[in-house]
Order: C-alpha cells, then sequence, then structure tokens
C-alpha cells in the first residue's frame, strides 16, 4: 500500500494510506482526546471530542474516521477545536447525571478527565430532564441511563459478541441506549459477560456490587469466610494499583485478602484442575461410548446463557461440568466441610472472578447457593482500599491449604486456548501413557478461532478454540451446517478469555487503544505456567488427595453429584 | 417525540393470514442488502402498527437483534408501536404550524379524545400522531385525518371537526 505524507501540528509523519488521523497523530505522539471510539470495538465519529482542523476539508473533521491524504496539515489544538471539543462536553455534561463523588468511575471516569483538562462548567446548560429508574433487573450488570453519553461504546461490545441485548432507541435529543421495547437486562437477551461495563467510558455500566455482604459474613462471628481466586485474577488485580498491565500479584494478592479480616484464601485453580479431569474423562467417555459430539467446554457461564438462549438445540453438547467456580463452591460445601467438622451453613464461600456472569451463575437454583457471593476483581480492588490496605508495599504470601498446589494447567484457564491445553495435557496422557508433551502452542494465543488436530493412540482428537462470542456463533453455525467437524470446542465468552472478562479492572481508552491487554494479561499465566513444577492437572497433589479421600475416581457418581449439573432451554429473540 | 410506549400485549402474530403475510415478505426480501426498512414498511401494512411478535419474526428471520431492528423503529416517526386508530389524525407540528399555534391545537385534540399523542383511543376510532409539514403551509395551522386536510384551525374547531367523524360512524 502507498505512503502518504502529512504534518501534524508541524510533525511530519509518513503513514500507510487509509490511515485515519487519530492514528496517524498516535504514530505523531499527538493526543487527540477521543470518548466514542475504542480500538477494535468502535469506531463511528459520532462524539465530536476528535474534531481537527485539516487542510482540504470544510470545517472540523472527525479524527477518528478522516482518512489522511498526501501533504495534508492537520492541526489538532487550534482555538476552534478547543472551543468546538469544550461545547462538546459542556452539552454531554447538560445531561449527564452528576454524581462524580462518589460514582464508582470517579478518577477513572473519561468524561470527568476530559472536562477537568479543557475547563468546562458542569452547568452551563443544565437541563432540568426527569431522571430514569436505574436498571437493577439482573445480578451482573447494572444500567443508569442517565450517566449515559451516548457514546454507543457497549452497543458496539455487545453486537461485538454477536448478543445485541442493547441498542440506539428513539432520535434527537430523545435518543438514548437500552433494550428493545424498554425491557430491563434480565429479559433481553444479555448474556451477562460484562464487556459493556469494561466499554463504558463512564459509570453508566457497572457490576451489581455485593462486597457489603461480604463484609458482613466477614463481622458475623458464626460465619467462617472463605475466599477463593480465579486463575485471571492475579494477572489484572495489579492494574488496580497502577501497576503495569501484566503483572502477576498472585503473592500479594493472597496478602491484601487476608489482610480483610479472619478469612482464608484459596486458589481456584484446583477447581480448574478438578474440571479438567472431569471434563477430560466425559470427553474420552463421549468419544469411545458415541455420546454427543463435538463437546463444549461449559466453564463459562455467559457462554453457557448464550447457549440456552439462543442455540437451546445445542444443549447436549455442552459438557456436564459444573465451572471451576461451581465446583469449588461443591467442593467446600461438602468435602471441605466433612473434613473439618463445619457446618455448611456457617461457612460462608466467596469467589473472587473476572467475571459478570458469574455473579449470575452462583444464583441459579440448580447451583444450590454453594457459593455465597462472587465478587469481581474490581470489587476486590475495591474492598482492599477500603480496608486501607497498602497493596503494592505487601508482602508476598502463599494461598492456604488444602488447596494451594495447583498445576500450571489449572492457571492458564484464565486466557482463551487455556482450558483446551489444560484439557489436553490429561486426556492424551490418560489415552496414551507414553505421551509426555504438555505444551500445545497451536491453541494459545488470542486468534478468534484456533483450530487443531492431535493424534493420541490411535484417535484423532480434532479440537477448536473461539473466545468473543461471535467467534463461538461461527463454530456453531459451521458444526450445524456440516462445514466444521471437531470432538472437542472451547468456548469463552469474552473476547482473549477471562483475562479480558467484564469484571476486570476498567482501564481508560488512551491505554485500551495503545495495548494489547488480552495478550499481556494472558502471558502472565503462561509464565506462571512455565514455572510450575507441576503442568498436568492430573499429577496435583491436592487433586489426587480430593479422588483418594472423597470422590473415587472422575465421573463417578459422587462427582457427578457435587461436580456436574444441567442446563435449561430458554430461547430468547 | 420520545417512543416510551411499551407494546401492547401482542404475543401472537395476528390472524393467519396476517402471519403468512408477513413471512412471505421476509423471504421475498430478505437477500436484498438493507431490505429492514423495506419489511418494516410492509409489516406496518400488513398489520397496521409493529407490534414486539411482529419485530421478533423480522429479528429473526433477517437474522438481526431485536434491539437493532426496535431502534430503526423507533428512529423513524413513520414507524408506530401501537395500534392506529380508523380515522387516524396528524397535527402537524412543522415550523409554519407551529408559529402559527399548532400545538395548541394539538392540546385540544388530546383533551377532547382523552388520549396522548402516538395513542389511539379504546373504541378504536381516533389516533393521534404529530408529523412535520404536509405541505400546506399557507392554510397553517393544519392538521389531516385520513386523506382530508383541514387548515388555518384554531382549538375552538376541533371539536366539531371530531364530532363528524363521530356521527359518520354512526
Amino acid at each position: 500500500m502507498a505512503n502518504v505524507n502529512l504534518k501534524i501540528n508541524n510533525i511530519p509523519v509518513t503513514v500507510p494510506e487509509g490511515t485515519t488521523i487519530l492514528e496517524a497523530a498516535r504514530i505523531a505522539h499527538v493526543t487527540i482526546p477521543t470518548l466514542c471510539y475504542l480500538k477494535d470495538v468502535n469506531c463511528v465519529g459520532s462524539c465530536r471530542m476528535c474534531l481537527v482542523e485539516a487542510t482540504g476539508a470544510r470545517g472540523l473533521v472527525a479524527a477518528c474516521v478522516y482518512p489522511v491524504a498526501e501533504g495534508m496539515e492537520v492541526k489538532t489544538n487550534t482555538e476552534k477545536c478547543r472551543k468546538s471539543r469544550k461545547m462538546t462536553l459542556e452539552l454531554l455534561l447538560s445531561k449527564h447525571k452528576k454524581e462524580c463523588l462518589a460514582c464508582e468511575r470517579a478518577g477513572n471516569c473519561e468524561l470527568q478527565r476530559l472536562s477537568t483538562e479543557y475547563g468546562c462548567d458542569p452547568q452551563y446548560f443544565e437541563s432540568d430532564d426527569e431522571r430514569h429508574p436505574i436498571d437493577f433487573s439482573a445480578p451482573y450488570v447494572v444500567r443508569d441511563r442517565d450517566k449515559c453519553i451516548n457514546c454507543t461504546r457497549c452497543v458496539a461490545a455487545c453486537n461485538k459478541q454477536h448478543v445485541g441485548a442493547i441498542g440506539p432507541i428513539g432520535r434527537g435529543y430523545a435518543a438514548h441506549i437500552g433494550s428493545a421495547f424498554e425491557m430491563d437486562l434480565m429479559a433481553s437477551v444479555c448474556v451477562g459477560c460484562g464487556q459493556c461495563i469494561v466499554a463504558c467510558p463512564v459509570g453508566a455500566l457497572r457490576e451489581r456490587t455485593t462486597v457489603d455482604d461480604v463484609w458482613d459474613a466477614i463481622a458475623d462471628p458464626a460465619k467462617k469466610v472463605v475466599f477463593f481466586t480465579a486463575p485471571s485474577v492475579r494477572a489484572t488485580l495489579g492494574e488496580a494499583f497502577d501497576l503495569p498491565v501484566g503483572t502477576n500479584v498472585e503473592g500479594k494478592m493472597v496478602a491484601a485478602i487476608r489482610r480483610l479480616g479472619d478469612v482464608e484464601v484459596f486458589n481456584m485453580d484446583i477447581t480448574a484442575d478438578l474440571t479438567i479431569l472431569e471434563e477430560a474423562n466425559e470427553l474420552i467417555a463421549r468419544i469411545q461410548k458415541g455420546g454427543t459430539l463435538p463437546m463444549f467446554t461449559s466453564c463459562c457461564p455467559g457462554w453457557v446463557k448464550y447457549v440456552e438462549q439462543k442455540h437451546p438445540e445445542m444443549i447436549e453438547n455442552l459438557s456436564t461440568c459444573k465451572s471451576p467456580q461451581e465446583m469449588f463452591g461443591g467442593l467446600l460445601k461438602t468435602y471441605y466441610c466433612e473434613k473439618n467438622g463445619i457446618d455448611p451453613k456457617d461457612l460462608y464461600v466467596v469467589s473472587v472472578i473476572p467475571c459478570t456472569a458469574k455473579k449470575y451463575e452462583c444464583t441459579r437454583p440448580e447451583m444450590n447457593g454453594e457459593v455465597d457471593n462472587a465478587i469481581t476483581t474490581r470489587e476486590l480492588a475495591r474492598m482492599i482500599k477500603t480496608a486501607g490496605i497498602d497493596f503494592n508495599s505487601l508482602p508476598e504470601e502463599k494461598f492456604d491449604d488444602p488447596f494451594a498446589t495447583c498445576s500450571g494447567g489449572g492457571t492458564i484457564f484464565g486466557a482463551t486456548g487455556g482450558v483446551m491445553e489444560a484439557a489436553l495435557r490429561v486426556a492424551a496422557k490418560t489415552l496414551d501413557g507414553e505421551f509426555e508433551v504438555v505444551d500445545f502452542p497451536e491453541v494459545r494465543g488470542t486468534a478468534p478461532i484456533k483450530e487443531a488436530t492431535y493424534n493420541v493412540a490411535g484417535h484423532e482428537i480434532r479440537v477448536a478454540v473461539a473466545s468473543g462470542l461471535a467467534n463461538a456463533e461461527e463454530i456453531i453455525q459451521g458444526v450445524q451446517n456440516g462445514s466444521r467437524h471437531y470432538d472437542f470446542v472451547e468456548i469463552m465468552a469474552c473476547p482473549g478469555g477471562c483475562v479480558n472478562g467484564g469484571g476486570q479492572p476498567t482501564l481508560p481508552d488512551s491505554i485500551r487503544n495503545s495495548m494489547n491487554l488480552k495478550d499481556l494479561r494472558a502471558a502472565a499465566l503462561y509464565t506462571s505456567d512455565e514455572k510450575n513444577s507441576i503442568r498436568r492437572s492430573s499429577e496435583s497433589p491436592v487433586i489426587e488427595t480430593i479422588y483418594k479421600e472423597y470422590f473415587g475416581a472422575p465421573n463417578s457418581e459422587k462427582a457427578h453429584e457435587v461436580l456436574h449439573t444441567h442446563y435449561h432451554a430458554d430461547k430468547r429473540i | 417525540m420520545e417512543q416510551e410506549a411499551k407494546c401492547c400485549a401482542c404475543e401472537t402474530l395476528g390472524t393467519p393470514e396476517q402471519a403468512a403475510q408477513l413471512k412471505a415478505v421476509i423471504e421475498e426480501s430478505k437477500s436484498t442488502p438493507g431490505c429492514l426498512m423495506h419489511i418494516l414498511q410492509e409489516a406496518q401494512g400488513i398489520y397496521g402498527y409493529l407490534p414486539m411478535q411482529v419485530q421478533k419474526t423480522i429479528a429473526e428471520g433477517l437474522g438481526m437483534s431485536l434491539s437493532e431492528v426496535y431502534g430503526v423503529v423507533t428512529f423513524y416517526s413513520q414507524f408506530s408501536l401501537n395500534p392506529k386508530g380508523k380515522n387516524r389524525i396528524s397535527v402537524c407540528l412543522g415550523t409554519a404550524c407551529y408559529v402559527k399555534g399548532s400545538d395548541k391545537v394539538l392540546e385540544e385534540v388530546e383533551k377532547e379524545l382523552g388520549i396522548k399523542c402516538g395513542e389511539c383511543t379504546e373504541d378504536g376510532l381516533f389516533s393521534i400522531d404529530s408529523c412535520r409539514c404536509v405541505g400546506a403551509c399557507g392554510l397553517a395551522p393544519v392538521m389531516m385525518i385520513g386523506e382530508e386536510v383541514y387548515g388555518k384551525l384554531t382549538p375552538d374547531k376541533v371539536k366539531g371537526i371530531l364530532d363528524s367523524y363521530r356521527e359518520a360512524t354512526k
């Protein structure tokens, strides 16, 4: 492709033809403010924050969508640009519910930052519009329409997930974002993945917080409180404490939770290992006994909800394994309580997860309330701040026994391809005792769909890995129309897997637009896996003990009772 | 006008004839890019309005999300989420009519019929909408009932006009 030479604020820059002014400016190290733009998600030129002057154009142009041209001179910081942006901001502020003092996005709000930078008068165009009720219908996402600035980043994120639960409604001044027929989120096709939350520049979308219940349980002398943390939380929690993206803070995270009160801290990697044992054996049984194939993983509750709502005809393809979160809940309320003489009703189980759909998962009736409370990485960060813990100066501490020693296979669950790789490690070894390979690079990385075929002990195992529900939909379509043939498919609802989950720290567009969060966060998990002397889930001594003392063998009757579940068709349009 | 109104309890696709017509329209047009507007227009022709089940059928037929279909329906004022009356009143709120006081005329129509703009009377006789310019600015303020244009209106003329339609249906 031909190159184009232009000047941005008199800085010469050469970029490929078709590049937008915004991208060219980034290369020239010139920052142009944006609100509706989000790299790889939304590029519609609607918010008018990125207006700049460009030769050859009439009036100001939106840098995020305007292509560069040979000899173009762009000015990003003229009085005309500044005035226009300031007025845009003041108009947005006129309808925005300015609860900034206690808004959960305060200090991390893109509208607040820009308003401060441009010296806006928040009352300049004050409106006296009636306020709308906040949508608290769902246990995962809370939507406050009056904080929404109609940037449509959430809509783009939702459409990119092939869910389409929300969209623009009406036109002109009355235009707003909502679900069709103004139905609440719980009644809509929303699957609770929370990608809308991490895309939102303001506080219009957030998780339904349940932190107060955790504090109450910690304060209750009759309760024994145990936490367990999902694999990906250690790879992202540091971001909430200004550490670089991709820092593994496992030791500090454990130390911080221990300082929240008299609690124990367990490693959810252990039930990731347990999931692998159950799932790999379920797969082998399906292959050998002619069960429904391809088998889909079931550890992602957003994906499970998607199948139940959009493809109930594929429910039989879902593994019956509970997710690692629910397996841990089951394990704690049975095995752990029995072993330690605790009445299950006195045990308060808190899972820390990168996910909003998991908040919904633990309210599903078939899960019997075994996990009492699920909090996101963001909520944990808030608890640590509330408790006045200086996170960055904490010592590195270890998880509590008896669930401390996990395999690297359990750790990589947090990244797309991780479940598949961990399952392959175990399945291959189970089918062929001589099979020593533990690295399956074909299923790693953040490509939308990854495919591979392995020959193990005379069996050809065809696998696929997809993250992001639009890619999952492509897999389903292919399986249904006969163009794709697999035995085992891993699906994660969020693009990149749990490391990019809807419950992870919200990073501003300035960071999201300039680095690949998914790869950086996943790398922290793969590094941890490599350093672990135990790579295969089946070789964790904790897993061996759990089966020896309690379940007998994978897929045993007892294992089915505690570690497996069933699904319900809930067709929605 | 913000269409806050939720759809009435339309969980069916109307009569079997209506359902068959709708399916035929979708089948006929679904491979044409940008066919949504056309299908919505046809559907509104079949049903008189666009209830939830109709929009769901269109969304499913085109492989789109319901929220996208609903977004288009609420964007264009020509589409309605509510059934229309036998006599469809349309009060012009375009610039010329507005400065001549058509807002007062609309208020009077709403008062006289006991419904709001965008709604339909319980007996199904009248529904009220507003529009932007019918091209009769010389007669401002103007309203239309069906295809009939009424010009140079004042609020006190409204009752008489509506009564003439009431009489006609007796």
